[in-house]
């Protein structure tokens, strides 16, 4: 059928104004996140190799807390899920020529603009402590964090099936905090288990997105492999459970 | 425009004219003591145009053949056909409009903003505005659907029902949560929907819902089909009366041969007829019986009339399809 594969504009639209009037939103992945970044490295401003990682203290807490903003921004694609089926707003969608994939690409989106946005309010405020990088570099930095985020757009809409709109508040907040220390957005993790265990979270590669100032690639192939294998799985998982979610809730 | 095609259907004959075929539903859930069986084999046609209501106690098994018919649930055995298209096609196409049993609205959307929204993904919605209307939605488009009242919200429920113009709309007890002026509005809207030419099948446990706004009832119990024809003829059926009276020593086969009476039970000293005639039985009860006292006439509660079919329809079937029963 044509009009399953076209994009539901007008849907997608309307999704992102009721998620900008939200005040949740900006409160969790706007304001927190930037209020964090002044408080850390506003102090650190001057500090131009942060614990041995060869990054600037600024640029370093800016993809940090960026990491952790477009996170939230992904994840709580989940928490709207979880409020849709509350109210069976689900079971109303499924009797609507959507398609999964327009629903699908529709979450994602929303998730994609809101990240966006948040990874823009840290960039302005990275510049305002100094952050200097080259143009090539900027980009290079902003496609690794958005192909970095995929696998937490399946996690957020996986989540989003599975838990109740009681639930997954506390489960969103304690991942993305878990997550986002495991993966060195506080402080750099430079050696011991940690490191080792690290390496295997997508958090982790967020966060490493901000070695491009020392030019070459931060990602090697290990960081693709845990990209991959993680999108997949989580996809997998996030389409299951939509499937077998249409039961009243 | 969808009102010729449908108009052509009911025209052109037996076959054409099934439009929306049940056929042989059943579907059990897990249940804690075992298996639950929700829906025990349930076939009914409806033909296009038609105004059908699902009427059966709570815990008939409505619900999950709406949601089968809907194709939001998998029946475990059986078949549906909505305009000769499974569910899932007749969905995609936009053919089908449902108010659920259940549900609210999502928030932080205006009320015109959520249809809008809505209606942007049907090939052939109606206007917006017409909608709104017509559902009585208008007066509060402005305002932020988490700001409705319960029964405002139910208007903009039907409007999302509505807006795609579908052929086929189901309604499950969509009333429920309604006042009687809200009732009152809501049926007319309905009407008039169904006067384009319109399928609309809705479950109700209300029985005067069914005798004033459908054509035809189907009225289920304990996950079976216990009758299936038109209202008044149905309301007859389920509309008996009860005899309630204190009669030491009396005999329930002689009770029974009583006019008007259609049964007649002895619970210790006191008997229960049910009457077709309780006019009738009851004038015949005082000749016949002097002694009976602390007499009580009562309609028979839609829950014991679908017990009564039941019983009915299980001893009809019993030689034919004996295998089918517990």
């Amino acid at each position: 059928m044509n009009d399953s594969s076209r994009l539901p504009i007008t849907y997608i639209r309307y999704e992102l104004l009721r998620t900008f009037r939200n005040r949740r939103f900006f409160i969790l992945s706007l304001a927190f996140p930037l209020v964090l970044y002044f408080l850390i490295a506003g102090p650190n401003r001057h500090v131009h190799d942060l614990n041995g990682s060869g990054v600037s203290a600024p640029l370093y807490f800016m993809v940090g807390m960026a990491s952790w903003g477009t996170m939230t921004a992904m994840l709580s694609c989940g928490a709207r899920i979880a409020a849709e089926r509350a109210v069976g707003w689900n079971r109303q969608l499924r009797i609507t020529p959507l398609s999964p994939r327009g629903y699908f690409r529709a979450k994602v989106l929303t998730g994609y603009t809101m990240a966006l946005v948040s990874m823009a309010v840290l960039y302005v405020a990275g510049l305002s402590l100094g952050v200097s990088l080259p143009a090539s570099s900027w980009l290079k930095m902003t496609f690794l964090i958005l192909v970095g985020l995929i696998p937490f757009a399946a996690l957020g809409i996986l989540l989003g099936h599975v838990l109740t709109p009681d639930s997954i508040g506390p489960a969103l907040g304690g991942g993305v905090a878990l997550l986002a220390f495991l993966g060195g957005t506080w402080f750099p993790i430079t050696g011991g288990f940690l490191h080792d265990f690290g390496q295997y979270l997508p958090s982790w590669w967020l966060v490493q997105a901000s070695h491009v100032a020392l030019g070459g690639h931060p990602w090697h192939t290990k960081a693709w492999l845990v990209m991959v294998v993680w999108t997949a799985l989580l996809s997998v998982l996030a389409v299951r459970a939509y499937r077998r979610d249409t039961g009243r809730v | 425009m969808q009102l010729t095609p449908d108009a052509a259907h009911v025209a052109g004959g037996a076959a054409a004219d099934r439009e929306i075929r049940v056929q042989g539903l059943v579907k059990s859930f897990r249940g804690p003591q075992g298996p639950i069986e929700a829906v025990r084999g349930v076939s009914f046609d409806i033909a296009a145009g038609q105004t059908v209501a699902l009427l059966g106690p709570n815990g008939a098994g409505k619900s999950t053949t709406i949601d089968m018919l809907l194709g939001l649930l998998a029946p475990d055995a059986g078949e549906v056909s909505l305009f000769g298209r499974s569910p899932a096609d007749a969905v995609a196409a936009g053919a089908v409009g449902a108010m659920l049993q259940t549900g609210d609205l999502i928030r932080d959307l205006s009320v015109r903003e959520l249809v809008t929204m809505v209606a942007s993904l049907y090939p052939a919605p109606l206007g917006v505005e017409e909608v709104l209307e017509l559902t009585g939605a208008g007066e509060f488009a402005a305002q932020r659907t988490q700001k409705l009242s319960g029964g405002q919200t139910q208007r903009v429920r039907s409007a999302v029902a509505l807006v795609s113009d579908p052929r086929l709309l189901v309604l499950d007890e969509p009333t429920a949560a309604m006042d009687v002026e809200g009732r009152h509005a809501f049926w007319r809207t309905m009407r008039e929907f169904a006067a384009r030419g319109k399928t609309i099948l809705f479950a109700t446990h209300y029985i005067e819902e069914a005798d004033a706004y459908a054509d035809r009832a189907v009225l289920m119990a304990h996950g079976r089909l216990v009758a299936d024809g038109p209202t008044t003829e149905i309301k007859a059926r389920v509309g008996t009366r009860t005899i309630r009276a204190t009669l030491p020593g009396a005999d329930a086969r002689t009770l029974q041969r009583l006019p008007g009476v259609t049964g007649a039970e002895l619970r210790g000293e006191a008997v229960v007829l049910t009457c077709s005639d309780s006019d009738a039985a009851v004038r015949a009860l005082l000749q016949q019986y002097t002694g009976a006292r602390d007499i009580e006439i009562a309609a028979a509660g839609l829950e014991e009339a679908f017990l009564q079919l039941t019983a009915d329809g299980a001893a009809a079937s019993a030689p034919t399809s004996g295998a089918s029963l517990r």
